[in-house]
């Protein structure tokens, strides 16, 4: 039932909203998140590399989790790679459940642990010079908060 | 072995992945990075400071006591900036 996807090609959050609505008419809460590629201080591109594999073994390890903690109904995770561009969505995280609580929890948690243990690294471009981007502490913040 | 490197890691390198035999006595990644270090400037600049470096072993995060076997996959890294 928890699809994983990890693509170049860009993703249509409606389609994957459609894909959580369709329960026969378990769910009664559906919650997701969609992160773009923000033009921070003249960024012009942002190339997402990843560990094949790993990376969809990394995401599955924790969407098993995010259904052990909460009753979901469905999960949708779709994260891309390549080099996108300011405004381009880069991820997109989606759940479903009878009650909003475990929907929005189970969210939360899935793109917090996306972001400090799922193999992919982010590379930006401004003016030309190319740079890797630094792991942040805020983000190891919000992963602690689930242990 | 194989030795996967990902992002500045690689661009360090020159390589996003080989096969290296395990030198005899090395059993766990802190001696392995101490035997990359010595394969050449790329590689000194790369394992230079492994605070800044993240392991998998077969696939799994690992801390650098890991212990190895001539078979494993293993990759270097630096913190994974995804989501």
């Amino acid at each position: 039932m928890t699809a994983i996807r990890v693509q170049a090609e860009d993703f249509d959050p409606a389609a994957e909203l459609a894909v959580l609505t369709a329960s026969g008419g378990k769910s009664g809460a559906l919650a997701s998140f969609v992160g773009l590629v923000r033009a921070d201080g003249g960024l012009t591109a942002m190339t997402i590399e990843h560990y094949p594999g790993m990376t969809e073994r990394e995401i599955e390890i924790h969407a098993a989790e995010a259904c052990e903690r909460w009753p979901l109904l469905d999960l949708r995770v779709v994260h891309r790679i390549g080099m996108l561009t300011p405004g381009e969505r880069i991820v997109f995280v989606g759940a479903s459940a009878a009650h909003r609580e475990a929907a929005f929890r189970a969210v939360e948690f899935l793109i917090d642990y996306l972001k400090t243990r799922a193999p992919f690294w982010k590379q930006e471009e401004r003016a030309g010079q190319k740079t890797w981007v630094d792991a942040k502490e805020t983000d190891e913040k919000a992963v602690s908060r689930w242990r | 072995m194989k030795l996967l490197y990902f992002a500045w890691v690689r661009q360090k390198t020159g390589v996003g992945e080989e096969e290296f035999a395990l030198p005899a006595g090395v059993r766990d990644v802190t001696a392995l990075i101490e035997a990359l270090r010595k394969r050449g400037a790329g590689y000194a600049d790369a394992f230079g400071n492994v605070s800044r470096l993240r392991c998998a072993v077969n696939q799994q995060h690992v801390d650098f006591a890991a212990r190895l076997g001539a078979d494993d996959e293993v990759a270097f890294f630096p913190p994974v900036t995804g989501g």
